[in-house]
């Protein structure tokens, strides 16, 4: 027997901290996955974001750095402008991404900064402990929207995908999501692809991964899959928001 | 032989910190220190480096701490409300042990204050340059050449010690022409960085470059070594120019723009047979401590002269240990003090 | 012929995979705690696995190797 599936290279031994049945772990696989199928974990400088993923420092086995809340675009902006040939890519979640930093976003993306950035949506805070996210749906209960995200006075989600795929900068945007095997397989080739068009020279790409957060959630990891099919994916479609090569642009 | 070119202050800064080897400048336009972006701007193509015009101040200091992870040396440049933004990363820098060098053309606060010279920001600069237990190198430039010269010492001191250097001058060294001699590029070799984040090659364990310690013992412990570090600067590193000290009654201590208004109210002081001196501080941290205790010793009384409210003067203060009375004189909101005012508070302190 | 081994220090009986594994082979083993607390997930029908990796494709512990 041959083995068919093991642990990738590009992800360290140190054991995940993350709750049981949180996606971040599938999204770190896949990541790694990426490093390995194209030979560039020796090149490739992560990008750790402050909230849950912050400690992924210690899981990438490629080199690392840690950026202050909401600045890992603006990080991976220096590290990729100092060292054009090293591959870098940011991890961040939705509060990261889309709240406190959704000004080193849109702009690193209008610049065309050639990085990949890996988008974990959740809908929620996860790491201070389950408060309304800048993507947390309407009406949905969290530790500071306890009676729902009310749109009157907390606002609407942010779509990132659609938001950042009207910039020129952006050479890849797409949506995905880790709730099956066959979606993982999608994600898996989405962020295969945003670590190739790097390579390329291709510019901006970046992959939102509908994820789950099981514990502040108020769900078992099941159950947790199955209201990100119910609530999630129809609030934030799946699918190829812009690519450049392909000539995609919904 | 470098030839004597007539720079503007902020230019000067620009053109010193290429030819110190810095090849990446993030900075976002703030009056008055515009003009070092623009230099940049002009510059950096022609060195094949990077001028990166960021979203924000913010965004800029962390692009400094990218590239600074990546191992080059990297700059920012601001004025007092843009310094304030860029507190948090160079909070993180410290945090994460990396060097890169932040310059701050000081301006009138607080708030968005004005756009004159100022001195207002030396407790920031040496005291609250972010949250948490850290210091940063800071210089202080007295003249254009200075400026020139303290830019490559503040690269080469944020490398050996791996942490932040800031130049603190102001809008009056930023906007003013002199006469400079410029180092020749490329007269240093850069200094090996191990630590860097620019790619394992499979050759070495991963690199992390990281603030975040959830465990008290390892933070206190991280901090500790920092720490350690910090005596060794304090007491290797102090600067400090003394000017007809040996025999003053009086001692004025004054850095910057103002140590040049002060040098002028001493001249004018010592032709009217007033024995009093200058003390004009170089390295604002680590504080010229010993040049001070050392006056202390011999010299009545001090009088520190400063385009704020008083900043400095408590570092002076504790530097002589209370062993003399300090004075303080300045003005602020983005005036400068002229040396006849200087003068009077001389002559008002000889007659006490 | 084929196999999984499941690293159960490293599992967190998240169930992701049992609820993946489209035979059903894989269960919680509850007579069993590891050293994080957790029931480990054990394949309860090793002859009928087919190797198709959906377990460790979910698996967001990447505790799951996969033999064929």
């Amino acid at each position: 027997m041959a083995i068919v599936f093991e642990k990738p290279h590009a992800l360290t031994d140190a054991p995940l901290h993350y709750c049981p049945g949180c996606t971040h772990g599938i999204v770190h696989r896949l990541v790694a996955q990426a490093l390995d199928e194209l030979g560039v974990e020796g090149r490739a400088v992560g990008v750790a974001s402050v909230g849950c993923s912050v400690m992924s420092y210690d899981y990438f086995a490629c080199d690392m750095v840690e950026a202050p809340h909401g600045r890992a675009q603006a990080v991976a902006t220096g590290l990729k402008r100092a060292r054009p040939d090293n591959v870098i890519f940011t991890y961040q979640g939705d509060g990261d991404l889309a709240a406190i930093g959704t000004a080193e976003t849109v702009h690193a993306a209008t610049r065309g900064e050639n990085i990949t950035v890996i988008f974990i949506n959740n809908a929620i805070y996860g790491m201070t402990g389950g408060q309304m996210a800048p993507t947390s749906l309407p009406g949905q209960i969290t530790q500071t929207t306890p009676y729902g995200r009310d749109t009157n006075t907390a606002g609407y989600p942010v779509r990132v995908c659609e938001l950042l795929s009207t910039l020129d900068g952006v050479a890849f945007a797409q949506r995905v999501t880790v709730d099956s095997v066959q979606n993982v397989n999608i994600a898996r080739k989405a962020i295969k692809k945003a670590f190739q068009n790097q390579l390329d020279g291709k510019g901006y790409s970046i992959v939102e991964v509908l994820s789950t957060c099981p514990t502040n959630w108020g769900l078992s990891p099941v159950e947790a899959l199955d209201w990100l099919r119910q609530n999630m994916i129809p609030y934030y479609p799946l699918g190829v928001y812009k690519d450049v090569e392909a000539g995609v642009k919904k | 032989m470098a030839e004597k070119v007539l720079m503007k202050g902020n230019e000067a800064l620009a053109e010193a910190a290429i030819r110190a080897g810095c090849h990446h400048f993030f900075g976002y336009p703030i009056t008055p220190q515009t003009e070092l972006a623009a230099y940049m701007a002009k510059r950096m193509p022609q060195v094949g480096g990077t001028y990166l015009q960021a979203e924000s101040e913010l965004a800029a200091i962390n692009m400094v701490l990218g590239a600074a992870s990546a191992g080059v040396r990297a700059m920012t440049s601001s004025s007092s409300p843009g310094v304030s933004l860029k507190g948090e990363g160079i909070s993180y820098m410290a945090g994460s042990d990396l060097p890169a060098l932040i310059i701050n053309v000081q301006r009138g606060g607080p708030g968005l204050g004005g756009i004159q010279p100022s001195q207002a920001d030396y407790w920031q600069a040496t005291k609250a340059g972010g949250h948490g237990d850290f210091q940063v190198l800071v210089f202080a430039p007295s003249t254009v050449q200075e400026m020139v010269d303290l830019v490559s010492d503040a690269f080469d001191a944020a490398d050996k010690y791996r942490m932040p250097a800031m130049i603190l001058a102001d809008g009056m060294l930023g906007q003013m022409m002199e006469p400079v001699i410029l180092p020749e590029a490329g007269e240093k070799q850069p200094v090996e960085k191990p630590w860097a984040a620019n790619g394992h090659q499979n050759k070495r364990p991963h690199n992390v470059i990281n603030s975040l310690y959830l465990t008290p013992e390892k933070l206190e412990d991280l901090v500790l070594e920092r720490y350690e570090r910090y005596k060794v600067i304090e007491a290797t590193e102090q600067r400090a120019e003394e000017y007809l000290v040996e025999d003053a009654e009086l001692v004025v201590v004054a850095y910057g723009a103002s140590a040049r208004v002060a040098r002028s109210a001493v001249n004018k002081a010592r032709e009217q047979g007033k024995k009093v001196g200058l003390i004009r501080p170089i390295t604002l941290w680590p504080f010229p401590k010993d040049t001070l205790k050392a006056a202390a010793s011999h010299v009545g009384k001090m009088l520190t002269v400063e385009m704020s409210m008083g900043q400095m003067v408590d570092d002076v203060r504790l530097a002589v240990e209370c062993k003399i009375p300090v004075h303080f004189f300045g003005r602020t909101g983005g005036i400068i003090p002229t040396p006849a005012e200087v003068l009077g508070e001389i002559d008002r302190l000889l007659e006490e | 012929m084929a196999k999984i081994i499941v690293d159960e220090l490293v599992c967190k009986g998240c169930s992701m995979c049992v609820n993946a594994c489209p035979l059903g082979l894989i269960a919680l083993a509850q007579e069993v705690l590891n050293s994080k607390g957790y029931h480990p997930a054990r394949l309860m029908h090793p002859e009928k696995c087919v190797g198709c990796a959906a377990c460790a494709t979910m698996c967001p512990d990447t505790a799951i190797t996969v033999e064929r």
